[in-house]
C-alpha cells in the first residue's frame, strides 16, 4: 500500500503549550485511519498541520510523496477537509456553495459533480433552500460534500459525525467506506469509539500530543479498544 | 517525480490545459458512478482572474440576500449628511466650503463600517480556511475581495452625492469629482482590505480597524477634499492634476504592497 499521508516526527507548540509532540503517522492509498484522544490531545492541530492550514515547529509532512514547501499552493488540490465549522456560506443555496469552490478549484463544467454530490449527502431535494435554512445535520451532510467536490485523493475529517443523527451517521460510514475504497487515504478524528472501530482500517491514540497506541481495527475489539482509551486517559 | 502526487501533476501541470483528476480519485461515491472531474491546473493569469471573480462573485451574492453591508454603510453616509447639513446650516454661510470635506468624512466613516465585516464576516461564520485551503495564490481573496469593496463603496456614494445635493445645494455630481472619487475609493479600499484581513481575527476589530487605518487615509483625504473643492470652485484644469497625480501615486503604491504581503498574513508561525 503506497503512502498518501506521511507524519514524520511533527512537533507544534501555541505559545509556552506543546500541542503536537514528535506525531509520526502514515496512511496509505485506501486506508481509512481513526485518530482518537481526549479534547486537547492536538487531533485538530494535527489535521490542520496536515491540511497546510497550521505550519509545524519541527518535522515533515509529506502528501503522496510531496511537501508544500516543494510543490507550493497546487498541493491543496489533493486535500479535502472537513472542520468543526461548516465552511460554508449561509446565505447561498448548496448548488451555490458548491459551484463557488468548484470555480476556486477550476473545476471544468462542474454542473454534473455538483448534483452527483448532493445526490451522495442527499440534500438534493433541498438544493433551492438557503443554508441558513438547513438543520446542523444538514449543515454538516454539505460540509461533507464540499470536502468531496473536487474528489481529492487525501480526505482529512474533523469529527464529521457531529451533529449527525442516525441515518446520516450511516450514510457518512457509507460513504467513508466507499471513498477509502477509491484508492483515498482518509483520517478522521471522532469521540465514538463504536464509531472508530466501524469506519476505520486502523485507530491511532493521541494522547498529549503524541501517538501512543495504533492497531489494526481487525485486531481489535470493543472491549480492549475502550480498555486502551481509558489507560491511555490515565495520568502516568 | 516517482511519488504519487507527483505523478498525478505529470498529467495535470501544463499552463492553460485542462486535465483529467487523477484516475484513482474518481468515481468515487455511494451509488450511482460519479461525473469524472476536470480540473485546469496552472492556467495563469486566466486561472487567477477566474478566481478573482469568483469571490468577488460571491461577495455580491452573500450581499444581495443578507443586505448587510451596503445598507449598513449607505444609512450610515445617508444619516451622516443629514447631521452634518443640521450642524452647518447653523453656522456656515456657503454650504459649498463645507460639502466637499462633508462627502470625504462620510466616505471615510461609511466605508469603515462596511470594510470590517469584509474579513470579520468569513471569521465569525469560520470560512475563512474554506479560502485559505483553496488552489490559489492567496491575492486573489484579496484582489476578490477588495473589488467587491469597491463596488460596495460607489454604490454607497450613488445615493450619498445626491442626498448632499438635497442637503446642501452643491452638486458634486461632475466629472472630475467623479474621478476623484474613484481614484480615492479605490485606494481606500486597497489599504482597507488589508487591514481589514490584518484585523479580522483581533478581538476588539471593530476599533482596531479605524485606528490603524484612518491615519493612513491622510494623503487620500487631503488630495480628494483639495480636488473635490477646486471642482466645486471652478478652478481651472490645472488644479487638478497635482491632485489627481497623489491619489493615482497612493492606488498603485497600496495596490502592489498589498498584492506583495498580504500572502503573508495567514502565515500562521
Amino acid at each position: 500500500m503506497s503512502e498518501l499521508i506521511e507524519i514524520r516526527k511533527v512537533y507544534k507548540r501555541y505559545g509556552r503549550k506543546s500541542v503536537l509532540r514528535g506525531v509520526n503517522l502514515s496512511v496509505g492509498a485506501g486506508e481509512v485511519v481513526v485518530l482518537l484522544g481526549a479534547n486537547g490531545a492536538g487531533k485538530t492541530t494535527l489535521l490542520r498541520t496536515v491540511s497546510g492550514l497550521s505550519k509545524p515547529d519541527r518535522g515533515e509532512i509529506q502528501l503522496g510523496g510531496a511537501s508544500f514547501s516543494t510543490a507550493g499552493y497546487e498541493l491543496r488540490r489533493y486535500i479535502g477537509l472537513v472542520s468543526h465549522t461548516s465552511l460554508l456560506y449561509d446565505n447561498l443555496s448548496a448548488p451555490e456553495n458548491l459551484n463557488f469552490f468548484a470555480r476556486l478549484y477550476d473545476m471544468q463544467a462542474p454542473a454534473e459533480r455538483i448534483e452527483w454530490t448532493l445526490q451522495a449527502v442527499d440534500l438534493w431535494r433541498r438544493r433551492r433552500d438557503l443554508v441558513r435554512t438547513y438543520s446542523r445535520g444538514m449543515v454538516q451532510r454539505l460540509a461533507i460534500a464540499r470536502a468531496i467536490l473536487h474528489n481529492p485523493p487525501v480526505l482529512l475529517l474533523d469529527e464529521p459525525d457531529t451533529g449527525l443523527d442516525q441515518e446520516s451517521a450511516e450514510m457518512l460510514h457509507q460513504l467513508i467506506r466507499k471513498l477509502g475504497a477509491d484508492e483515498r487515504a482518509i483520517l478522521l478524528t471522532t469521540h465514538n469509539l463504536e464509531r472508530a472501530l466501524a469506519w476505520a482500517d486502523r485507530v491511532c491514540l493521541l494522547v498529549d500530543g503524541r501517538i501512543v497506541f495504533s492497531e489494526k481495527t481487525a485486531n481489535l475489539t470493543g472491549d480492549e479498544l475502550r480498555r486502551q482509551y481509558r489507560e491511555a486517559g490515565r495520568p502516568a | 517525480m516517482n511519488n504519487r502526487v507527483q505523478e498525478m501533476n505529470e498529467d495535470l501541470v501544463m499552463p492553460g490545459e485542462v486535465a483529467a483528476a487523477p484516475e484513482t480519485v474518481r468515481n468515487a461515491g455511494p451509488a450511482a458512478p460519479s461525473p469524472s472531474v476536470q480540473m485546469r491546473t496552472n492556467g495563469g493569469l486566466g486561472a487567477y482572474m477566474r478566481k478573482v471573480r469568483a469571490i468577488t462573485r460571491k461577495e455580491l451574492q452573500a450581499e444581495w440576500r443578507a443586505k448587510e453591508v451596503f445598507s449598513t454603510m449607505t444609512i450610515f453616509g445617508i444619516l451622516a449628511v443629514l447631521v452634518f447639513g443640521m450642524a452647518f446650516d447653523l453656522r456656515v454661510p456657503k454650504s459649498d466650503m463645507v460639502a466637499p470635506g462633508v462627502l470625504w468624512v462620510v466616505l471615510l466613516f461609511a466605508g469603515v463600517l462596511g470594510l470590517n465585516r469584509s474579513f470579520g464576516a468569513e471569521v465569525d461564520r469560520g470560512s475563512l480556511p474554506a479560502l485559505l485551503l483553496a488552489p490559489m495564490d492567496r491575492s486573489a481573496i484579496y484582489f476578490g475581495k477588495m473589488i467587491a469593496n469597491l463596488i460596495f463603496m460607489l454604490a454607497m456614494l450613488a445615493l450619498v452625492l445626491p442626498t448632499i445635493l438635497i442637503i446642501f445645494d452643491v452638486n458634486m455630481i461632475k466629472t472630475w469629482i467623479l474621478v476623484a472619487l474613484l481614484l480615492g475609493v479605490l485606494g481606500y479600499v486597497a489599504v482597507g482590505t488589508l487591514f481589514a484581513a490584518m484585523t479580522a481575527s483581533v478581538r476588539a476589530r471593530e476599533s482596531m480597524l479605524p485606528i490603524l487605518l484612518l491615519p493612513l487615509m491622510v494623503p487620500i483625504f487631503v488630495a480628494g477634499v483639495a480636488l473635490t473643492a477646486a471642482v466645486v470652485d471652478g478652478r481651472t484644469l490645472g488644479d487638478f492634476w497635482r491632485w489627481l497625480g497623489v491619489l493615482s501615486a497612493y492606488d498603485l503604491i497600496f495596490v502592489t504592497i498589498a498584492f506583495i504581503v498580504f500572502d503573508m498574513i495567514w502565515q500562521e508561525s
